[in-house]
């Protein structure tokens, strides 16, 4: 990885006041997630909009259960202190909105908050799926939310984050692990994003007695290209969170991928997950694990050209590697036992890229691979229902890998800038939106893509 | 007592093969040694596991190398509270490894254990020289300043040549291939049929390779993802080119036969396997390849007799066949180690011939031929290379995994060690 060389000067004591003075965009410092962090680092304001919000319910009893203080006012003395004091979080109930001159009791609450929310604090606005309204002038309502929110995450400071769930119709009780990885500091790189709960019919499962430090404990997790990079952050992640990792990488990666198996008190698979009969082989190895729970498609390569340049066989190890050979293994988990194979409520989680929506000059290969997993994802997730699980994709920006550490500095500090949290996010903060995926809990969460970006401005 | 149970053979790892003075030029033997441990760690998640015994070797081994193996379980990934020890057997050691983990296991005295070996023959322990140590002894045993200054007067400028390993048998100041070159004289080894087995060995290993049969018992090691000592493209035409290099004593130098391609190089590396028994594999859903049914030990006295140094496994597999009312055909599969092409060939001619069989084993008739076509399938020591202690952790899950791949079968383990000795072994899927 690259060290941030900026970022050191901004956050020192001279740093901090030379850049006051001379304008320099600060960066921020984020929290991160440890086990036992309590959800939110103080009280959080809880607004609704409409009298027929259907999930300030919901979010009030997480808030209690997690102990954290609630405030229906904006401008109410918080924490033993004034009206403006600090709070971790502002969350707004915006479901049921029957037109556009519902808004304003959005703004009327939000104003307040924007100044209110500390660092690292979470703006949450959880509305209806616009595509479920009928009526123009609620659909135009709920899809306002949309570019509320988006703006807002750009004027948001100190590492605070804005982001907006839809709600499903009937989905309001489903979304309690929504709820505590986007108000947890899980959620740390994930900014201006939109994400929808209970949109795919026919989900089942339960959150209830989850331990929220553990989600996943007990859990056999299978991660591609764990040898390094983000892959072996996943690896490691899921193994915090109570997870058996099957850690695969291509033979020739073998060293790197017994440390990674090692240090997460997992097993190393080496295979080629392009050959024939790599999901066998993947079924096989688990066998003695007892079955899988959670795959994590996060194997990946890059073979740049120009389009102007480029040749079919790049192309082609490209499309194999990063499409499908995951769409290979799909298959073959869809048509496994649901003892001894792919379990029933499994979890399928692939990764996308910024590239892959935006697209990127001389990545012509990569972001087709990496769009393409978007329209395996929206194909799959209907499809697995059947078995109760769900597949999502994380849709990492720019992280700090060994990948961008070698790119040109200007490239680089342009990806890192060019973002509302003006940081490169760390392969931890990808991890954590996988793992989030992963969970048993998150069972209606599923056919997503989760940008992981810091509200890049690229294709935003 | 209720008759023993076979001890199975799990998995395994080892790291590449490297010829000597190469890619594994600074790694030592515990270095070695650790890192094919802990690729075995990985691949069967035994991290902090403790395993009823580590037994593993080295040939060539520095004086401070005396707990080797223990230090290597150590410096690994697997629990410090395994026990271990160290064994040697020359060639033979990691095929002894695997037979006294085995054998343990069969008992119940232990539910399983590693076996191993290792060897560097560039980072050799190389000692003082001879006369240099007898005055430093002499000044250490000295009582006065005096006595130690007399001692120390012996010093002489020669002494600074150091004593180096060399392959070479004490008792009888020849070369390993030199004896090997003997026994192909005798045998009447030709030269063709030896590069014939030569390449051979190159193209299986590297069929082997192709067909991804080393993604589960190699980790890479140091940059290396296959064995370097592999010439796939080797030839017979090709390696009737190269000149010979061993040279039977007191024969015509042009009826030599032996050179360094139908030799095998000096290699280092490190392998490992993983035995259990049925049940402590089964409790952790791992699938078993192979059993380990039987082994046998044999010697011969190539010093004061007329055998052959490398010819000990052509006594012990007639034994070992006989306790087990099996004869040398009842086998799928035969891994006999390449130490030399022209020791392989030795051994099935002298399975083959009435007269040795006759004189040397006290057989009625002949074992007989086998069919090549079984034979070292996936390569051997020609192809892969030959760290002395590591071979016989090599070929037992090499034959295991061939035989669970067959869908079952019998499989016999032949190999060679320097002092005139060999290990065998029959393994059943």
């Amino acid at each position: 990885m690259s060290h941030d060389w900026y970022s050191d000067f901004v956050n020192s004591g001279v740093g901090k006041t030379i850049a006051g003075n001379v304008g320099l965009p600060p960066v921020p410092i984020l929290r991160r997630w440890e086990p036992g962090q309590p959800l939110l680092s103080g009280p959080a304001l809880l607004g609704t909009a409409t009298a027929n919000g259907r999930v300030a319910k919901i979010v009030r009893a997480v808030l209690a259960e997690a102990g954290v203080e609630v405030h229906e006012d904006p401008n109410a003395p918080v924490g033993g202190g004034s009206s403006t004091s600090k709070v971790a979080a502002a969350i707004v109930d915006a479901t049921g909105l029957s037109s556009p001159a519902d808004l304003a009791a959005i703004q009327g609450f939000l104003t307040p908050c924007m100044k209110r929310v500390g660092a690292s604090g979470r703006v949450l606005v959880i509305g209806d799926v616009p595509a479920e309204a009928e009526r123009p002038a609620v659909r135009a309502a709920r899809r306002a939310l949309e570019g509320l929110v988006r703006s807002a995450a750009k004027e948001a400071r100190y590492g605070a984050t804005v982001n907006l769930i839809h709600v499903a119709d009937g989905a309001e009780n489903d979304i309690e692990s929504t709820l505590r990885f986007f108000l947890s500091s899980r959620s740390a790189f994930v900014d201006g994003q939109r994400l929808d709960v209970g949109v795919v019919p026919g989900y089942a499962g339960s959150s209830a007695g989850t331990d929220w430090d553990r989600p996943i404990a007990g859990k056999v997790a299978v991660v591609t290209g764990a040898a390094r990079g983000i892959g072996r952050t996943v690896a490691t992640t899921l193994a915090r969170d109570g997870a058996t990792v099957v850690c695969v990488d291509i033979p020739a990666s073998g060293d790197a991928l017994a440390r990674t198996a090692n240090d997460v008190g997992g097993t190393a698979l080496q295979l080629d997950i392009t050959g024939d009969g790599a999901g066998a082989a993947i079924l096989s190895h688990a066998e003695r694990h007892g079955g899988i729970d959670i795959v994590v498609h996060n194997a990946g390569i890059t073979r740049d050209k120009l389009l102007a340049n480029q040749d079919t066989d790049r192309w082609n190890s490209v499309i194999d590697v990063n499409l499908n050979a995951q769409l290979a293994i799909n298959d073959v988990l869809m048509g496994s036992s649901d003892d001894t194979g792919f379990h029933r409520g499994g979890r399928i989680v692939t990764v996308s890229s910024m590239a892959g929506i935006a697209g990127n000059r001389g990545q012509t290969s990569y972001a087709s691979s990496k769009a393409g997993v978007i329209g395996l994802v929206d194909a799959t997730a209907p499809l697995l229902t059947a078995k109760d699980a769900t597949i999502n994709a994380v849709a990492p920006g720019f992280i700090e890998t060994d990948m961008t550490a070698a790119m040109p500095v200007g490239t680089r500090e342009a990806g890192r800038r060019l973002s509302s949290l003006t940081q490169g996010g760390l392969p931890v903060d990808v991890a954590e939106t996988i793992a989030w995926f992963a969970q048993g809990a998150s069972y209606a969460v599923n056919g997503q893509v989760l940008r992981v970006d810091g509200q890049n401005f690229l294709g935003a | 007592m209720a008759s023993p149970r076979r001890a199975a053979v799990v998995g395994a790892n080892r790291i590449p093969f490297a010829r000597s003075n190469g890619a594994y030029a600074r790694a030592s033997n515990k270095d070695m040694l650790t890192a094919a441990l802990d690729g075995l760690v990985a691949r069967f998640g035994l991290a902090d596991e403790r395993v009823g015994e580590v037994v593993a070797g080295a040939v060539l081994k520095h004086s401070r190398d005396f707990n080797l193996t223990r230090e290597a379980v150590l410096a690994s990934r697997i629990s410090p509270w395994t026990p271990t020890y160290d064994v040697q057997q020359a060639c033979g050691t990691g095929l002894e490894a695997a037979v006294l983990i085995a054998n343990k296991i069969a008992l119940g005295q232990i539910e399983s254990g590693v076996a191993g070996g290792v060897d560097t023959t560039s980072d050799a322990p190389i000692a003082v020289n001879e006369d240099l140590r007898e005055v430093l002894l002499a000044a250490n045993r000295a009582k006065s300043t005096a006595g130690v200054i007399k001692a120390l007067a012996g010093l002489r400028p020669g002494q600074i040549v150091p004593e180096i390993p060399a392959n070479r048998e004490p008792g009888t100041g020849m070369s390993m291939g030199e004896h090997a070159a003997l026994t192909a004289a005798h045998w009447g080894i030709e030269r063709t049929a030896q590069d014939e087995l030569t390449a051979l060995s190159h193209h299986n290993l590297a069929k082997a390779y192709d067909a991804g049969f080393f993604d589960d018992l190699m980790t890479p090691y140091l940059g290396l993802t296959k064995d370097n000592n592999l010439r796939a493209d080797s030839s017979v035409e090709k390696l009737g080119k190269l000149k010979p290099v061993f040279f039977p004593a007191g024969a015509d130098k042009a009826e030599a036969t032996m050179t360094a391609g139908n030799s095998t190089p000096l290699t280092d590396g490190a392998a490992t396997v993983l035995l259990a028994s049925d049940e402590w594999a089964a409790e952790r859903g791992l699938p078993v390849l192979a059993h380990l049914v039987d082994a046998e030990t044999a010697a011969v006295d190539y010093v004061h007799g007329d055998e052959g140094l490398l010819m000990a496994p052509a006594y012990a597999v007639p034994r070992m066949l006989e306790r087990n009312g099996l004869t040398l055909q009842d086998f799928d599969f035969y891994e006999i180690h390449e130490a030399f092409a022209s020791t392989v060939l030795a051994t099935l001619a002298a399975w083959e011939s009435p007269q040795f069989c006759k004189e040397r084993l006290g057989l009625d008739a002949p074992l007989g031929s086998i069919d090549r076509a079984k034979l070292n399938v996936h390569g051997s020591s020609l192809a892969v290379g030959h760290p002395f202690a590591a071979t016989g952790a090599r070929i037992v899950p090499t034959l295991a995994k061939i035989l669970k791949e067959n869908g079952g079968g019998r499989g016999l383990i032949s190999i060679c060690a320097a002092g005139g000795q060999g290990v065998v072994a029959i393994l059943e899927a």
